[in-house]
């Protein structure tokens, strides 16, 4: 009678022995991306498999959900499912997502399939292949579950190509390829711990959940089909991380670094979905500030304390982004809002209530420094003058979002730092942008700030117009502007039957 | 009799997105192609990788073949994710219900000792084969031009991963779960003549940078010869001398190859098609590969199979390129 196997014994014989020692070739040539980082790995054998799901049993599961997932993609479809959404104010967080979050998908599916390749470990390779595939996963299902309101709805018609021009898409986009340019082991300090362990909770979860809020049937669907995927990410995020800490002594402090660098890219990154949570969904899921509390502070807290047995401590600037979470919102739809004639959504003035809401969710701030911009901005909307600003803002060099944030400790005063590289001076966000430079400067004087390039010439015009309607392709006039008066909104009327 | 369920009928403002009406016309699109279709990032990276610093992320230059349009590679099996994933399961369900079978009647007991010796020298080292065409292809999908063939350069090498684990599965089979037969046929991998022409063309092929190079190297070259000798010369001769029940267990392998092999007919078209400069490269590459991999698999095919089995693999390889238009 054959023997019983466990999982693990069975998945390390059906896996982990796939490899072998080179007889033919060097085999640092095969894998030549494993050393230039410093990283030292001593033994890939030690690498524990996070889960131990051989292809087979990939394909029965996955099969089955994308089952389920499509059956319910055709009946919201067949349903017109889009009208049972709480507000049209709702699809303008879809496109934000569709056009900022799902290319990074995208970026996903090709980095880990580019670690899946580079890793000398068979157990990491093939982890980190089945999440390049579940990555891809994510980037086609929600093209298929939002395909149906780009064919009701303005601003997601060029979701491709926006992301690869428009202003504050560069940023998610810059965020991603920063990851991809790094050695394979930052690219899992980077995306495989920092974002899908600890800030996945700070924009997947929210994101579905504001859909699940919002009647969205067809997003929500897919936020829990990925559910399971996700978990399994954060296995391979947080195995990742151990193992390089177990591996040598000499990684911590490159580790480190890379921790500090990820959190402060990460939270700058989440700028947008602490503008969505607060400002885009009319039927609000939690506020930032508690989403910040619930999923980092308590939750990212407990990690870094059971991470400090390897010497790993909280990231750097973990001080200013506990004061960060009652302003960063405010600051950011107030931006989009000024800027609402270049975005590829649409903005709009919270009403009354949303208003009220803001006031008791932000008491130390909302009335203080945000609501009186508000209340301004209604008055001049009320006498026909909707306010833009006319000018191009200025981008830091290394997260590329307009110089919107203030200091934490005087919210009336821009932050803004900057560095002499080369003769050239470049100009940041914050201290923890300006370190990140100053650590590789090299990198991030190659960033394609939109900005630049537009004086550059590099984006058409001459005027701001011509580049919004011939480089970035907005559709003038139903992409952009204000809510109010927007053919998204005149459609929603009709077919609500309301005038 | 039909009946009809009357449903609101709202007019949409547009049937698809811009870019896929902008290949396809201003009318519904399928799945596949909204899922393919330039989604991948085109322009305006930002940053040189640290690991290739004269490339950019992506980079059309990583390979010598010249496309105007990479998204040229349509996959005739319109394979996205879902698609995908949900033939595969079918493919998986045959094969557990065959692999269950097996086990549960024992027909490893009808096999003679050099039947199960041949298994273990001959069908279960290929999995490291096929962890190198693993590899290949995720090699492909990192660094490769346009959704249309870097998702299904992932899928191959997924597939590769699958048909590696299946095998080990045989090895486990065959000795009863100890590992041993696995790791027999690891030594014969590592130590046996008759493999180690093949396991240093698969060496080569890993340390071969042209990722479009590699994928005719590989997916190609040496699968076409690979599974014309196992799954098709081998097959037939288990089948002579009583071992066809080893058949149920290399089922899916022999169903997968056929469904590979229209991928791959088509890419083979599609780049040849494109200009005589590709043609030209492609034969040269292809016929340096052919030689190579000739001369590796020539006394596994020889102790295998015979003298003659090589010669009518290339055969097959040879009109397999001839009819996508190499060599003429």
């Amino acid at each position: 009678m054959a023997k019983k196997l466990n999982i693990k014994d069975k998945y390390r014989l059906l896996t982990r022995d796939l490899d072998w020692e080179f007889s033919y070739q060097d085999r640092s040539k095969a894998f030549p991306y494993e050393a230039f980082e410093g990283i030292k790995i001593t033994d890939w054998s030690k690498w524990e498999d996070p889960f131990r799901l051989t292809m087979d049993a990939y394909w029965k599961y996955q099969a089955e959900k994308e089952k389920k997932l499509y059956a319910i993609f055709d009946a919201f479809q067949q349903n017109n499912g889009h009208l049972n959404v709480s507000d049209p104010r709702y699809v303008n967080a879809l496109k934000l997502f569709l056009t900022g979050v799902s290319p990074l998908e995208y970026q996903a599916y090709q980095g880990f399939a580019h670690v899946g390749r580079q890793f000398g470990g068979v157990g990491a390779r093939v982890a980190c292949q089945m999440q390049s595939l579940d990555e891809l996963r994510h980037v086609q299902t929600q093209i298929h579950a939002i395909s149906h309101y780009n064919k009701y709805f303005d601003g997601l018609q060029e979701y491709s190509h926006m992301h690869d021009r428009v202003w504050y898409l560069s940023v998610p986009k810059s965020f991603f390829n920063d990851a991809r340019a790094a050695g394979p082991f930052e690219y899992m300090i980077a995306i495989g711990f920092s974002f899908e362990y600890v800030l996945t909770n700070l924009l997947f979860v929210p994101f579905m959940s504001g859909a699940a809020h919002n009647g969205d049937m067809a997003t929500v669907t897919f936020g829990f089909s990925a559910q399971s995927d996700e978990a399994r990410h954060m296995t391979l995020g947080l195995e990742v991380i151990k193992f390089l800490l177990e591996q040598h002594e000499d990684n911590v402090p490159i580790v480190q670094k890379w921790i500090d660098k990820w959190f402060w890219r990460g939270t700058r990154l989440l700028t947008i979905v602490a503008m969505m949570m607060d400002y885009m969904l009319p039927n609000k899921v939690m506020s930032w500030q508690e989403a910040w509390e619930v999923y980092f502070e308590e939750a990212g807290g407990a990690l870094f304390k059971d991470l400090a047995r390897y010497g790993i401590t909280m990231p750097k600037y973990a001080d200013i982004i506990e004061k960060e979470k009652e302003h960063i919102s405010h600051q950011a739809w107030w931006t989009f809002y000024t800027h609402g004639h270049a975005a590829g959504f649409h903005t709009w003035i919270p009403t009354d209530e949303e208003l009220d809401w803001l006031s008791e969710k932000y008491p130390n701030t909302f009335d203080k420094y945000y609501r009186p911009r508000w209340e301004l901005a209604k008055k001049l909307e009320a006498k026909g003058e909707r306010f833009y600003t006319s000018g191009l803002p200025m981008l830091c060099q290394t997260c590329q979002i307009p110089m919107l944030f203030t200091e934490m400790d005087n919210p009336g005063e821009i932050s803004y730092r900057d560095h002499v590289h080369d003769g050239e001076r470049y100009h940041f966000c914050s201290d923890g942008c300006h370190d990140i430079f100053v650590d590789e400067p090299e990198k991030y004087v190659q960033s394609w700030l939109p900005v630049h390039q537009i004086f550059q010439g590099n984006c058409g015009g001459p005027d701001v117009e011509n580049i919004l309607s011939d480089y970035y392709r907005m559709n003038l006039g139903a992409d952009n502007l204000d809510m109010k008066g927007s053919p998204d909104e005149k459609r929603w009327k009709q077919w609500k039957g309301v005038a | 009799m039909s009946i009809e369920i009357k449903t609101a009928t709202l007019e949409p403002v547009r049937n698809t997105f811009a870019h896929i009406e902008r290949r396809f016309g201003d009318k519904p699109a399928t799945r596949y192609q909204e899922a393919t279709y330039d989604v991948a990032s085109a322009t305006n990276f930002h940053y040189r990788p640290l690991w290739q610093p004269d490339k950019l992320l992506q980079d059309a230059s990583r390979t010598q073949l010249v496309m105007a349009d990479w998204y040229a590679f349509r996959d005739p099996r319109q394979f996205y994710y879902g698609t995908y994933v949900q033939a595969r399961a079918k493919m998986q369900e045959v094969a557990e219900s065959n692999y269950a079978f097996f086990e549960k009647r024992n027909l490893a007991r009808l096999l003679s000792d050099e039947q199960n010796a041949a298994l273990i020298r001959f069908l279960v080292p290929l999995r490291h084969v096929e962890h190198t065409a693993n590899l290949n292809n995720m090699y492909g999908t990192g660094l490769g031009m346009g959704t249309a063939l870097t998702q299904a350069m992932l899928y191959d090498g997924m597939d590769r991963l699958g048909i590696a684990q299946y095998l080990s599965r045989i090895g486990l089979i065959l000795d009863g779960n100890s590992g041993e037969a696995l790791a027999q046929a690891k030594q014969h991998w590592m130590d046996d003549a008759v493999w180690q022409g093949m396991r240093a063309l698969c060496e080569e092929l890993m340390v071969t940078e042209d990722w479009f190079e590699l994928l005719l190297a590989q997916d190609i070259v040496v699968d076409t010869l690979v599974y014309e000798l196992v799954y098709k010369q081998w097959d037939a001769q288990l089948a002579d001398n009583g071992a066809q029940d080893v058949a149920m267990l290399t089922e899916f392998m022999q169903d997968w190859w056929k469904d590979n092999q229209r991928w791959g007919d088509s890419v083979l078209k599609t780049a040849a098609a494109e200009s005589a400069d590709n043609t030209a490269l492609m034969e040269q590459w292809i016929s340096n590969w052919r030689g190579k991999a000739a001369e590796a698999l020539a006394p596994l095919a020889s102790e295998m199979l015979g003298e003659q089995a090589l010669e009518s693999a290339m055969a097959v390889l040879d009109k397999r390129l001839n009819k996508a238009g190499l060599f003429k």
